[in-house]
């Protein structure tokens, strides 16, 4: 793997808790500038990576490299070059805004004044509240103080553990919308996420599971992983629906996915349209008469799901 | 036959603020009914009015027919409830949270052993019985909560939030428990942050600053709206101008 000026290189990284395997032989690259999301469920290990590359946490094997430095031995050095957002809200609920961010930005030996310009695109809409105690904030206006607090010292790198979980539609969506204004100045942004349709906001993603990289690649590319073909299929009766594609003979997956099934056809060699059609006269035998059956490129969810297996095992 | 839920007019006000605003909706026994809304849009207060965990400034609410305000301890007898952030005791294995509950809920020992081994079985987690909830994946952990909600078989169920941070395939097997529940007549209250789930649901509501700005089937709000997607509506509603989410 080239090291080349990249702010981050991750290599045969293993951690584990007792009998938790938190990362299994993790290996990634963050690029210059690059925005890079860490997708994943709960219990993936994108906290655990977090802990690492920010010197928080040794790991039991491989190396982590952050802006040329390394994870054990340099911590010092890089502890005040990279900022970090932990998944718990982790201010001061009984200081002010403006007194929280004077705090951290004392912490690194700089002052808000200094650090303003960096932070400004997201602390400019919390700044009329600079009085108001942390704890009193919206969620939102948390989650952006959290941010400033992050980069007022002006990192080389930003690690944002899953800013979002919990967060509404809405709100994601705004959230997103900053980071690509900070992603315009140029620094590298590592984000951890649950939700695969913010995957789609990232430059390049490593899909995540049970402490091991399913795949990396730019959003776009991912789907081209998809094993099968894959069709769309709508109809009135979701439920029969879904019965139905599951007993197909030739069904490689069936899932809901919204007010639609994604339903994956384990012959490769037959053309999509033929499969398409065949499905359609194997729905109707069953009295779905009005289902739809369409080709469809395969997203981050279906290609997620088709990777990852058999979900979790309860261990006794 | 009544509505499982009732609610006319229910209002909360805190101080000068109004957190629910006078919101009026039925749910039919047996519904899968989906509370939507944008953080801060009054969610959270109008689910502790119906669970019967907070007094309403105005207006009523019936649950299970019975009023929330003057027969809370009937209420909450008849419903089940769980949300990811509180669930089950980490500490204790699944089956001891399974007759904690239980015993809660006011079931005799031989009910609690059981319904709790069906419960197991049906989830096919028997071999896990003895292990310490905080050791199970979240998945499994939010499946063995749904049903320890449905222990003492409620009429209504109340999940907040029930699939979050849990890996997609677990998600939709959680979606199938939620169609499999209300198929033998249990009424499904669920939040979500998921768009795809909503679509899910018999029907939605979505609130906005305290009112609900939409309320129907799927189908109909986004032939209503000409919105593609639950998703698109929700976006449209909860942000009626970009400018707005600034101050947020």
């Amino acid at each position: 793997m080239s090291t080349g000026g990249s702010p981050l290189v991750v290599e045969r990284l293993s951690k584990r808790f007792g009998e938790t395997v938190a990362l299994d032989d993790v290996s990634l690259e963050v690029r210059p500038g690059e925005l890079f999301g860490l997708v994943g469920p709960d219990g993936g290990g994108k906290t655990t990576l977090f802990r690492v590359v920010t010197t928080l946490l040794l790991p039991d094997a491989g190396t982590a490299t952050v802006l040329g430095l390394d994870a054990v031995r340099d911590l010092w050095a890089i502890r005040s070059r990279v900022g970090y957002m932990p998944g718990r809200f982790s201010l001061y609920p009984d200081l002010s805004v403006e007194e929280n961010l004077r705090f951290f930005a004392s912490v690194f030996g700089t002052s808000i004044e200094e650090g303003y310009a960096t932070i400004a695109p997201i602390y400019r809409q919390i700044e009329p509240f600079r009085d108001r105690r942390a704890g009193a904030l919206s969620g939102g206006m948390k989650q952006k103080l959290a941010l400033s607090c992050a980069l007022v010292h002006r990192p080389d790198i930003l690690f944002l553990d899953e800013p979002t979980t919990g967060v509404d539609a809405v709100s994601r969506r705004e959230f997103w919308d900053l980071l690509h204004e900070l992603r315009a100045s140029g620094l590298p942004i590592v984000v951890a996420t649950p939700y695969m349709d913010e995957a789609d906001r990232c430059d390049r993603v490593a899909l995540v599971q049970q402490g091991r990289v399913l795949a990396i690649d730019a959003p776009s590319e991912i789907g081209a992983r998809f094993p099968h073909p894959l069709f769309a299929v709508r109809g009135r009766d979701r439920f029969a629906l879904l019965q139905a594609l599951r007993d197909h003979p030739h069904a490689a997956s069936v899932f809901p996915f919204g007010d639609e099934l994604h339903y994956a056809d384990a012959r490769a060699q037959m053309a999509p349209s033929a499969i398409a059609e065949e499905v359609r006269a194997h729905l109707r035998t069953r009295g779905l008469d009005d289902a739809e059956v369409a080709p469809i490129r395969p997203g981050i969810e279906d290609t997620f799901m088709a990777l990852m297996g058999a979900p979790p095992e309860a261990a006794a | 036959m009544s509505a499982a839920i009732d609610v006319r007019g229910l209002t909360r006000r805190f101080g000068a603020f109004t957190a629910v605003d006078a919101i009026s909706f039925d749910v039919r026994a047996g519904e899968v009914f989906g509370f939507l809304g944008a953080n801060g849009a009054g969610k959270t207060t109008a689910i502790k009015m119906l669970i019967g965990l907070l007094a309403p400034s105005a207006g009523e609410a019936r649950v299970a027919g019975f009023d929330v305000r003057t027969q809370a301890e009937e209420v909450r007898r008849r419903i089940g409830y769980m949300s990811q952030r509180f669930s089950l005791y980490d500490d204790l294995t699944a089956r001891e949270n399974i007759a904690l509950y239980g015993g809660i809920y006011g079931l005799s020992d031989a009910a609690i052993r059981e319904r709790g081994d069906a419960m197991l079985d049906r989830l096919r987690l028997g071999h896990a019985g003895a292990a310490r909830v905080g050791s199970l994946p979240l998945g499994w952990k939010q499946k063995l909560a749904f049903s320890v909600a449905l222990l003492h078989a409620p009429a209504i169920v109340f999940l907040d939030e029930p699939t979050g941070g849990v890996d997609p395939v677990t998600r939709r097997q959680f979606w199938e428990m939620i169609y499999a529940e209300a198929s033998r007549g249990t009424t499904v209250f669920v939040t979500t942050h998921y768009m795809d789930e909503a679509e899910y649901c018999d029907r939605v509501s979505i609130m906005v600053d305290g009112r609900i700005a939409a309320m129907g089937t799927p189908e109909a709000l986004k032939a209503d709206s000409g919105a593609a997607t639950l998703d698109e509506l929700f976006v449209r509603l909860a942000r009626p101008s970009s400018a707005a989410g600034a101050a947020r």
